[in-house]
Protein backbone atom coordinates (compact mmCIF):
# COMPACT_ATOMS: atom_id res chain seq x y z
CA UNK A 1 0.00 0.00 0.00
CA UNK A 2 3.17 2.61 1.27
CA UNK A 3 4.30 1.99 -3.20
CA UNK A 4 0.77 2.81 -4.29
CA UNK A 5 0.73 5.84 -1.97
CA UNK A 6 4.14 7.10 -3.45
CA UNK A 7 2.88 6.57 -6.94
CA UNK A 8 -0.05 9.23 -6.25
CA UNK A 9 0.15 12.53 -7.46
CA UNK A 10 -1.54 14.65 -4.95
CA UNK A 11 -4.72 16.46 -6.71
CA UNK A 12 -5.07 13.56 -9.54
CA UNK A 13 -8.62 11.42 -8.54
CA UNK A 14 -7.48 8.36 -7.56
CA UNK A 15 -10.94 6.90 -9.10
CA UNK A 16 -10.20 8.45 -12.44
CA UNK A 17 -6.45 7.41 -12.49
CA UNK A 18 -7.64 3.55 -11.74
CA UNK A 19 -10.20 3.47 -14.66
CA UNK A 20 -7.38 4.95 -16.82
CA UNK A 21 -5.00 2.13 -16.07
CA UNK A 22 -7.76 -0.46 -16.25
CA UNK A 23 -8.46 0.92 -19.85
CA UNK A 24 -4.54 0.90 -20.61
CA UNK A 25 -4.41 -3.22 -19.52
CA UNK A 26 -5.34 -5.82 -22.07
CA UNK A 27 -8.75 -7.47 -22.62
CA UNK A 28 -8.02 -10.65 -20.30
CA UNK A 29 -6.11 -8.95 -17.99
CA UNK A 30 -8.71 -6.50 -17.58
CA UNK A 31 -11.30 -9.25 -16.95
CA UNK A 32 -9.14 -11.03 -14.31
CA UNK A 33 -8.77 -8.07 -12.30
CA UNK A 34 -12.43 -7.15 -12.12
CA UNK A 35 -13.32 -10.47 -11.26
CA UNK A 36 -10.48 -10.25 -8.33
CA UNK A 37 -11.80 -6.95 -7.26
CA UNK A 38 -15.62 -8.13 -7.01
CA UNK A 39 -14.44 -10.84 -5.09
CA UNK A 40 -12.59 -8.65 -2.88
CA UNK A 41 -15.02 -6.57 -2.60
CA UNK A 42 -17.18 -9.58 -1.34
CA UNK A 43 -14.06 -10.13 1.67
CA UNK A 44 -14.00 -6.46 2.66
CA UNK A 45 -18.04 -6.66 3.90
CA UNK A 46 -17.17 -9.72 5.37
CA UNK A 47 -14.26 -8.19 7.64
CA UNK A 48 -14.65 -4.50 7.69
CA UNK A 49 -11.21 -4.35 6.65
CA UNK A 50 -9.95 -1.98 3.73
CA UNK A 51 -8.65 -4.69 1.54
CA UNK A 52 -7.75 -2.22 -1.73
CA UNK A 53 -4.63 -4.03 -3.00
CA UNK A 54 -6.43 -6.97 -5.08
CA UNK A 55 -3.75 -7.91 -6.84
CA UNK A 56 -1.80 -9.00 -3.95
CA UNK A 57 -4.52 -11.09 -2.90
CA UNK A 58 -4.38 -12.29 -6.86
CA UNK A 59 -0.88 -12.95 -6.61
CA UNK A 60 -1.12 -14.73 -3.34
CA UNK A 61 -4.09 -17.86 -4.55
CA UNK A 62 -2.20 -18.63 -7.57
CA UNK A 63 0.92 -18.88 -5.40
CA UNK A 64 -1.61 -21.32 -3.23
CA UNK A 65 -2.66 -22.67 -6.56
CA UNK A 66 0.57 -23.48 -7.55
CA UNK A 67 1.35 -25.19 -4.60
CA UNK A 68 -1.58 -26.98 -4.88
CA UNK A 69 -0.05 -28.42 -8.41
CA UNK A 70 2.41 -30.24 -6.22
CA UNK A 71 0.54 -31.39 -3.58
CA UNK A 72 -1.58 -32.87 -6.58
CA UNK A 73 1.72 -34.35 -8.30
CA UNK A 74 3.31 -36.12 -4.94
CA UNK A 75 -0.68 -37.21 -4.35
CA UNK A 76 -0.98 -38.53 -8.17
CA UNK A 77 -0.42 -42.29 -8.24
CA UNK A 78 1.02 -43.33 -11.59
CA UNK A 79 -0.71 -47.14 -10.84
CA UNK A 80 -4.24 -45.91 -9.28
CA UNK A 81 -6.36 -46.82 -12.49
CA UNK A 82 -9.81 -44.54 -12.79
CA UNK A 83 -12.61 -46.74 -12.24
CA UNK A 84 -14.30 -48.35 -14.85
CA UNK A 85 -18.01 -49.31 -15.24
CA UNK A 86 -20.15 -51.74 -17.23
CA UNK A 87 -21.42 -50.39 -20.29
CA UNK A 88 -24.96 -50.32 -19.14
CA UNK A 89 -24.19 -47.27 -16.74
CA UNK A 90 -22.92 -45.10 -19.35
CA UNK A 91 -24.73 -41.71 -19.79
CA UNK A 92 -27.00 -41.29 -22.63
CA UNK A 93 -27.14 -39.12 -24.26
CA UNK A 94 -23.65 -38.28 -23.07
CA UNK A 95 -23.44 -34.26 -23.38
CA UNK A 96 -21.69 -32.01 -25.84
CA UNK A 97 -19.61 -29.37 -23.78
CA UNK A 98 -17.21 -26.64 -24.89
CA UNK A 99 -17.03 -22.67 -24.35
CA UNK A 100 -18.92 -22.16 -27.53
CA UNK A 101 -21.89 -24.10 -29.05
CA UNK A 102 -21.98 -27.35 -30.94
CA UNK A 103 -22.87 -25.29 -34.38
CA UNK A 104 -18.88 -23.50 -33.84
CA UNK A 105 -17.19 -27.04 -32.98
CA UNK A 106 -14.35 -27.38 -35.76
CA UNK A 107 -15.33 -29.33 -38.83
CA UNK A 108 -12.33 -31.73 -39.40
CA UNK A 109 -12.20 -33.42 -42.75
CA UNK A 110 -10.87 -37.11 -42.10
CA UNK A 111 -8.93 -37.50 -45.05
CA UNK A 112 -6.49 -33.77 -45.11
CA UNK A 113 -5.95 -34.08 -41.07
CA UNK A 114 -2.49 -35.24 -40.11
CA UNK A 115 -1.38 -35.44 -36.52
CA UNK A 116 1.45 -32.94 -35.98
CA UNK A 117 4.16 -34.77 -33.50
CA UNK A 118 6.88 -32.34 -32.32
CA UNK A 119 9.28 -31.17 -29.65
CA UNK A 120 12.17 -33.56 -27.31
CA UNK A 121 10.95 -36.67 -30.18
CA UNK A 122 13.16 -38.97 -32.17
CA UNK A 123 10.51 -39.16 -34.78
CA UNK A 124 8.55 -36.29 -36.10
CA UNK A 125 6.76 -37.54 -39.03
CA UNK A 126 2.83 -36.25 -38.99
CA UNK A 127 0.37 -38.87 -38.99
CA UNK A 128 -2.76 -39.36 -41.34
CA UNK A 129 -6.18 -40.84 -39.86
CA UNK A 130 -5.41 -44.00 -41.70
CA UNK A 131 -2.04 -44.97 -40.01
CA UNK A 132 -3.18 -44.02 -36.11
CA UNK A 133 -5.98 -46.36 -36.81
CA UNK A 134 -3.72 -49.25 -37.46
CA UNK A 135 -2.20 -48.72 -34.20
CA UNK A 136 -3.73 -51.45 -31.53
CA UNK A 137 -6.39 -50.03 -29.45
CA UNK A 138 -7.86 -50.56 -25.94
CA UNK A 139 -12.03 -49.70 -24.79
CA UNK A 140 -12.21 -47.82 -21.31
CA UNK A 141 -15.49 -46.80 -19.31
CA UNK A 142 -14.88 -44.31 -17.06
CA UNK A 143 -16.27 -41.15 -15.81
CA UNK A 144 -15.99 -37.50 -17.43
CA UNK A 145 -15.87 -35.18 -14.24
CA UNK A 146 -16.66 -31.51 -15.80
CA UNK A 147 -14.40 -28.94 -13.44
CA UNK A 148 -18.11 -27.38 -12.92
CA UNK A 149 -18.86 -30.67 -10.57
CA UNK A 150 -21.32 -32.46 -13.25
CA UNK A 151 -20.09 -35.82 -14.51
CA UNK A 152 -21.06 -38.56 -16.90
CA UNK A 153 -19.75 -42.13 -18.11
CA UNK A 154 -18.60 -42.49 -21.55
CA UNK A 155 -17.02 -45.17 -23.60
CA UNK A 156 -13.58 -44.22 -25.52
CA UNK A 157 -11.66 -46.34 -27.48
CA UNK A 158 -8.08 -45.69 -28.79
CA UNK A 159 -4.30 -46.10 -28.58
CA UNK A 160 -2.72 -45.73 -24.59
CA UNK A 161 -0.84 -42.52 -25.56
CA UNK A 162 1.90 -43.82 -23.41
CA UNK A 163 2.74 -46.51 -26.59
CA UNK A 164 2.51 -43.77 -29.14
CA UNK A 165 4.92 -42.04 -27.27
CA UNK A 166 7.22 -44.94 -27.15
CA UNK A 167 6.88 -45.48 -30.78
CA UNK A 168 7.60 -42.09 -31.78
CA UNK A 169 10.85 -42.33 -29.33
CA UNK A 170 9.61 -39.51 -27.28
CA UNK A 171 11.65 -38.03 -24.49
CA UNK A 172 9.52 -39.53 -21.54
CA UNK A 173 11.60 -37.64 -19.11
CA UNK A 174 10.76 -34.00 -20.54
CA UNK A 175 8.02 -32.58 -18.55
CA UNK A 176 4.87 -32.15 -20.32
CA UNK A 177 3.14 -33.21 -23.34
CA UNK A 178 1.56 -29.88 -25.20
CA UNK A 179 -1.65 -30.38 -26.99
CA UNK A 180 -2.82 -27.86 -29.82
CA UNK A 181 -6.36 -28.08 -31.06
CA UNK A 182 -8.66 -26.69 -33.44
CA UNK A 183 -11.59 -25.04 -31.04
CA UNK A 184 -11.51 -21.37 -31.60
CA UNK A 185 -9.81 -19.33 -30.19
CA UNK A 186 -7.13 -21.36 -30.45
CA UNK A 187 -7.48 -24.17 -27.19
CA UNK A 188 -4.35 -25.90 -25.77
CA UNK A 189 -3.19 -27.71 -23.08
CA UNK A 190 -0.04 -28.98 -20.96
CA UNK A 191 -0.02 -32.49 -19.62
CA UNK A 192 2.34 -33.30 -17.36
CA UNK A 193 4.55 -36.35 -18.14
CA UNK A 194 3.70 -38.97 -15.51
CA UNK A 195 -0.13 -38.30 -16.75
CA UNK A 196 0.65 -38.57 -20.20
CA UNK A 197 2.23 -42.22 -19.86
CA UNK A 198 -0.12 -43.52 -16.82
CA UNK A 199 -2.15 -46.43 -18.87
CA UNK A 200 -5.57 -44.91 -19.09
CA UNK A 201 -3.76 -42.02 -20.77
CA UNK A 202 -5.58 -42.64 -24.38
CA UNK A 203 -5.51 -40.84 -27.96
CA UNK A 204 -9.07 -41.62 -28.81
CA UNK A 205 -10.90 -42.46 -32.11
CA UNK A 206 -14.09 -44.02 -30.78
CA UNK A 207 -16.61 -42.75 -28.60
CA UNK A 208 -19.18 -45.88 -28.07
CA UNK A 209 -17.94 -48.52 -30.85
CA UNK A 210 -18.22 -45.90 -33.25
CA UNK A 211 -15.70 -43.22 -35.22
CA UNK A 212 -15.45 -40.28 -32.80
CA UNK A 213 -18.20 -37.74 -33.53
CA UNK A 214 -17.83 -34.14 -34.42
CA UNK A 215 -19.70 -33.62 -30.85
CA UNK A 216 -17.37 -35.10 -28.77
CA UNK A 217 -13.37 -34.48 -30.64
CA UNK A 218 -12.94 -35.66 -34.60
CA UNK A 219 -10.86 -36.88 -35.72
CA UNK A 220 -8.66 -37.39 -32.24
CA UNK A 221 -9.25 -36.48 -28.61
CA UNK A 222 -6.76 -36.94 -25.77
CA UNK A 223 -9.25 -39.61 -22.92
CA UNK A 224 -6.93 -38.47 -19.79
CA UNK A 225 -9.44 -39.93 -16.91
CA UNK A 226 -6.89 -38.72 -14.17
CA UNK A 227 -7.91 -35.61 -15.13
CA UNK A 228 -10.83 -32.96 -14.90
CA UNK A 229 -12.63 -32.60 -18.09
CA UNK A 230 -11.23 -29.83 -19.50
CA UNK A 231 -7.85 -31.34 -19.63
CA UNK A 232 -8.96 -33.49 -22.21
CA UNK A 233 -8.40 -31.68 -25.54
CA UNK A 234 -10.56 -32.47 -28.38
CA UNK A 235 -9.92 -31.56 -32.05
CA UNK A 236 -6.26 -32.40 -31.54
CA UNK A 237 -3.37 -30.78 -34.29
CA UNK A 238 -0.26 -31.30 -32.87
CA UNK A 239 1.40 -32.74 -29.93
CA UNK A 240 4.90 -31.19 -28.20
CA UNK A 241 6.77 -33.01 -26.09
CA UNK A 242 8.38 -30.34 -23.97
CA UNK A 243 10.61 -28.86 -20.80
CA UNK A 244 8.66 -25.97 -21.03
CA UNK A 245 5.44 -24.96 -19.49
CA UNK A 246 3.40 -23.17 -22.17
CA UNK A 247 0.11 -22.46 -20.63
CA UNK A 248 -3.27 -23.46 -21.82
CA UNK A 249 -6.33 -21.88 -23.08
CA UNK A 250 -8.51 -22.52 -19.30
CA UNK A 251 -4.96 -22.78 -17.09
CA UNK A 252 -4.10 -18.92 -18.50
CA UNK A 253 -7.90 -17.68 -16.82
CA UNK A 254 -7.33 -19.13 -13.82
CA UNK A 255 -8.01 -23.40 -13.71
CA UNK A 256 -5.37 -25.10 -11.71
CA UNK A 257 -2.96 -26.39 -13.89
CA UNK A 258 -2.64 -29.76 -12.28
CA UNK A 259 -6.35 -30.39 -12.10
CA UNK A 260 -5.84 -34.07 -11.25
CA UNK A 261 -8.77 -36.37 -9.83
CA UNK B 1 -8.18 -0.88 41.30
CA UNK B 2 -8.22 2.57 42.64
CA UNK B 3 -9.58 2.08 46.14
CA UNK B 4 -7.76 -0.26 48.67
CA UNK B 5 -11.03 -0.55 51.16
CA UNK B 6 -13.12 -2.10 48.92
CA UNK B 7 -16.40 -4.24 49.73
CA UNK B 8 -16.41 -8.07 49.78
CA UNK B 9 -18.75 -7.93 47.09
CA UNK B 10 -16.31 -5.95 45.29
CA UNK B 11 -13.05 -8.08 46.22
CA UNK B 12 -15.05 -10.82 44.47
CA UNK B 13 -15.53 -9.43 41.20
CA UNK B 14 -12.19 -8.06 41.07
CA UNK B 15 -10.62 -11.25 41.25
CA UNK B 16 -9.97 -12.42 38.06
CA UNK B 17 -12.26 -14.51 36.58
CA UNK B 18 -11.83 -17.55 35.31
CA UNK B 19 -11.13 -18.37 31.76
CA UNK B 20 -13.73 -19.74 30.55
CA UNK B 21 -12.30 -20.21 26.82
CA UNK B 22 -8.46 -20.75 26.86
CA UNK B 23 -6.40 -18.87 24.34
CA UNK B 24 -5.92 -21.62 21.87
CA UNK B 25 -10.12 -22.26 21.65
CA UNK B 26 -10.29 -18.76 20.85
CA UNK B 27 -7.62 -18.74 18.29
CA UNK B 28 -9.16 -22.16 16.27
CA UNK B 29 -12.66 -20.51 16.38
CA UNK B 30 -12.06 -17.52 14.92
CA UNK B 31 -9.58 -18.90 11.94
CA UNK B 32 -12.39 -21.66 11.82
CA UNK B 33 -14.75 -19.01 11.06
CA UNK B 34 -13.39 -16.72 8.56
CA UNK B 35 -12.13 -20.67 6.88
CA UNK B 36 -15.73 -21.54 6.94
CA UNK B 37 -16.97 -18.56 5.69
CA UNK B 38 -14.75 -18.25 2.93
CA UNK B 39 -15.14 -22.05 2.05
CA UNK B 40 -19.29 -21.43 1.89
CA UNK B 41 -19.26 -18.37 -0.81
CA UNK B 42 -16.73 -19.39 -2.92
CA UNK B 43 -18.88 -23.15 -2.75
CA UNK B 44 -22.02 -21.59 -3.32
CA UNK B 45 -19.92 -19.62 -6.44
CA UNK B 46 -19.07 -23.10 -7.68
CA UNK B 47 -22.73 -25.03 -7.26
CA UNK B 48 -23.85 -22.09 -9.66
CA UNK B 49 -21.66 -23.91 -12.39
CA UNK B 50 -23.81 -27.03 -12.27
CA UNK B 51 -26.67 -26.72 -9.85
CA UNK B 52 -27.98 -29.63 -7.78
CA UNK B 53 -31.70 -28.29 -7.57
CA UNK B 54 -33.53 -25.60 -9.33
CA UNK B 55 -31.88 -22.42 -7.70
CA UNK B 56 -28.73 -20.58 -7.95
CA UNK B 57 -26.80 -18.15 -5.51
CA UNK B 58 -27.22 -14.68 -5.98
CA UNK B 59 -23.76 -13.12 -6.83
CA UNK B 60 -23.94 -10.75 -4.39
CA UNK B 61 -23.10 -13.75 -1.91
CA UNK B 62 -20.53 -15.47 -3.70
CA UNK B 63 -16.81 -15.02 -3.51
CA UNK B 64 -14.47 -15.08 -7.13
CA UNK B 65 -16.33 -13.31 -9.48
CA UNK B 66 -16.91 -16.25 -11.51
CA UNK B 67 -15.84 -20.74 -10.99
CA UNK B 68 -12.34 -20.55 -11.71
CA UNK B 69 -11.60 -17.61 -8.98
CA UNK B 70 -14.21 -19.78 -6.33
CA UNK B 71 -11.99 -22.13 -7.37
CA UNK B 72 -8.79 -20.73 -6.26
CA UNK B 73 -10.43 -19.44 -2.77
CA UNK B 74 -12.16 -23.21 -2.31
CA UNK B 75 -8.71 -24.46 -2.58
CA UNK B 76 -7.00 -22.36 -1.05
CA UNK B 77 -9.13 -21.28 1.97
CA UNK B 78 -9.11 -25.34 2.50
CA UNK B 79 -6.03 -25.38 3.43
CA UNK B 80 -7.05 -23.09 6.59
CA UNK B 81 -10.33 -25.39 7.20
CA UNK B 82 -8.27 -28.60 7.38
CA UNK B 83 -4.82 -27.59 9.00
CA UNK B 84 -7.15 -25.38 11.85
CA UNK B 85 -9.93 -28.30 12.23
CA UNK B 86 -6.88 -31.19 12.55
CA UNK B 87 -5.61 -28.61 15.44
CA UNK B 88 -8.61 -28.57 17.03
CA UNK B 89 -9.51 -32.07 16.98
CA UNK B 90 -6.24 -33.24 18.37
CA UNK B 91 -5.99 -30.54 21.01
CA UNK B 92 -9.92 -31.29 21.69
CA UNK B 93 -8.72 -34.66 22.26
CA UNK B 94 -5.45 -34.42 24.23
CA UNK B 95 -6.60 -31.89 26.61
CA UNK B 96 -9.53 -33.88 27.63
CA UNK B 97 -11.67 -30.88 26.06
CA UNK B 98 -13.85 -32.95 24.52
CA UNK B 99 -14.54 -35.24 26.77
CA UNK B 100 -15.43 -32.75 30.04
CA UNK B 101 -17.38 -30.51 27.89
CA UNK B 102 -19.33 -32.40 25.06
CA UNK B 103 -20.20 -35.32 27.24
CA UNK B 104 -22.34 -37.18 28.67
CA UNK B 105 -25.37 -36.64 25.93
CA UNK B 106 -28.56 -37.67 27.03
CA UNK B 107 -31.79 -37.72 25.34
CA UNK B 108 -33.68 -37.30 28.99
CA UNK B 109 -30.94 -34.14 29.08
CA UNK B 110 -31.44 -33.23 25.37
CA UNK B 111 -35.50 -32.96 25.99
CA UNK B 112 -35.63 -31.40 29.12
CA UNK B 113 -32.83 -28.43 27.91
CA UNK B 114 -35.02 -28.23 24.26
CA UNK B 115 -38.01 -27.31 26.63
CA UNK B 116 -35.89 -25.21 29.19
CA UNK B 117 -34.76 -23.43 26.15
CA UNK B 118 -37.75 -22.83 23.93
CA UNK B 119 -39.65 -21.02 27.08
CA UNK B 120 -36.78 -19.05 28.00
CA UNK B 121 -36.11 -21.12 31.12
CA UNK B 122 -32.35 -22.31 30.07
CA UNK B 123 -30.16 -21.32 32.78
CA UNK B 124 -26.75 -19.02 31.13
CA UNK B 125 -25.32 -18.47 34.95
CA UNK B 126 -22.08 -20.80 33.99
CA UNK B 127 -20.79 -20.32 30.74
CA UNK B 128 -18.09 -22.96 31.64
CA UNK B 129 -20.71 -26.26 31.64
CA UNK B 130 -22.67 -26.73 28.21
CA UNK B 131 -26.14 -27.50 28.34
CA UNK B 132 -26.89 -30.67 26.65
CA UNK B 133 -28.65 -28.63 23.57
CA UNK B 134 -25.04 -27.12 23.61
CA UNK B 135 -23.77 -30.49 23.20
CA UNK B 136 -25.73 -31.98 21.11
CA UNK B 137 -25.43 -29.09 18.62
CA UNK B 138 -21.44 -29.27 19.22
CA UNK B 139 -20.79 -32.08 18.68
CA UNK B 140 -23.28 -32.57 16.08
CA UNK B 141 -21.50 -29.57 13.91
CA UNK B 142 -17.73 -31.10 14.47
CA UNK B 143 -19.21 -34.53 12.82
CA UNK B 144 -20.70 -32.77 10.03
CA UNK B 145 -17.30 -30.50 9.65
CA UNK B 146 -15.49 -33.95 9.32
CA UNK B 147 -18.11 -35.28 6.99
CA UNK B 148 -18.04 -32.26 4.54
CA UNK B 149 -14.18 -32.13 4.40
CA UNK B 150 -14.14 -35.85 3.63
CA UNK B 151 -16.86 -35.46 1.30
CA UNK B 152 -14.81 -32.26 -0.62
CA UNK B 153 -11.52 -34.70 -0.78
CA UNK B 154 -13.82 -37.27 -2.32
CA UNK B 155 -14.48 -35.01 -5.00
CA UNK B 156 -11.43 -33.15 -5.53
CA UNK B 157 -9.29 -36.59 -5.77
CA UNK B 158 -11.99 -38.91 -6.90
CA UNK B 159 -9.55 -41.50 -8.50
CA UNK B 160 -6.55 -41.26 -5.86
CA UNK B 161 -9.02 -41.63 -3.09
CA UNK B 162 -11.49 -43.99 -4.74
CA UNK B 163 -12.00 -45.69 -1.66
CA UNK B 164 -13.15 -42.71 0.13
CA UNK B 165 -15.66 -41.93 -2.74
CA UNK B 166 -17.17 -45.57 -2.64
CA UNK B 167 -18.01 -45.06 1.27
CA UNK B 168 -20.01 -42.31 0.45
CA UNK B 169 -21.57 -44.49 -2.09
CA UNK B 170 -20.21 -42.90 -5.53
CA UNK B 171 -19.19 -39.63 -6.72
CA UNK B 172 -22.74 -38.18 -7.28
CA UNK B 173 -23.97 -39.29 -4.18
CA UNK B 174 -20.49 -37.22 -2.48
CA UNK B 175 -21.76 -33.98 -3.94
CA UNK B 176 -25.00 -34.35 -2.69
CA UNK B 177 -23.59 -35.14 1.06
CA UNK B 178 -21.22 -32.10 0.20
CA UNK B 179 -23.86 -29.63 0.17
CA UNK B 180 -26.36 -31.14 2.66
CA UNK B 181 -23.59 -30.21 5.25
CA UNK B 182 -22.95 -27.25 4.03
CA UNK B 183 -26.48 -26.39 4.52
CA UNK B 184 -26.67 -28.03 7.95
CA UNK B 185 -23.55 -25.84 8.79
CA UNK B 186 -24.87 -22.91 7.57
CA UNK B 187 -28.34 -23.89 9.71
CA UNK B 188 -26.25 -24.14 12.79
CA UNK B 189 -24.34 -20.44 12.12
CA UNK B 190 -27.59 -19.02 12.25
CA UNK B 191 -28.42 -20.68 15.00
CA UNK B 192 -25.35 -20.23 16.84
CA UNK B 193 -25.12 -16.41 15.78
CA UNK B 194 -28.66 -15.71 17.03
CA UNK B 195 -27.82 -17.24 20.31
CA UNK B 196 -24.61 -15.41 20.51
CA UNK B 197 -26.07 -11.89 20.61
CA UNK B 198 -28.93 -13.28 22.86
CA UNK B 199 -26.57 -13.82 25.66
CA UNK B 200 -23.66 -11.64 24.76
CA UNK B 201 -21.05 -12.82 27.68
CA UNK B 202 -21.03 -16.10 25.39
CA UNK B 203 -20.00 -13.60 22.85
CA UNK B 204 -17.41 -11.72 25.34
CA UNK B 205 -15.98 -15.10 26.56
CA UNK B 206 -15.01 -16.34 22.44
CA UNK B 207 -13.49 -12.95 22.44
CA UNK B 208 -11.26 -12.18 25.69
CA UNK B 209 -11.66 -15.69 27.30
CA UNK B 210 -13.47 -14.78 30.02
Amino acid sequence: MGRLRKLLIPGVDKKLLVRDAVKTMPELTRRRFITAGTSLGALTLLTGCDVVDSSSAEELLKKVSKFNDAVQAWMFNPDALAPTFPESMITKPFPFNAYYGLDEAPEIAGADWKLEVRGLVDNKKSWTLDELYKLPQVKQVTRHICVEGWSAIGSWTGTPLRDFLKLVGADTHAKYVWFQCADKDGYNSPLDMRTALHPQTQMTFKFGDEILPRAYGFPMKIRVPTKLGFKNPKYVLSMEVTNDYKGGYWEDQGYNSFSGS
Amino acid sequence: MTSLAVSDHQAETATPAKVIQPVWVRMVHWINAVAMILMIMSGWQIYNASPLFGFSFSSNITLGGWLGGALLWHFAAMWLLMVNGLIYLALGFATGRFRRKLLPITPAGVISDTRAALTFKLSHDDLSKYNSVQKLLYTGIIVVGVVIVLSGLSMWKPVQLHWLVSLFGGYDIARYVHFTCMALIVAFLVIHVALALLVPKSLRAMIIGR
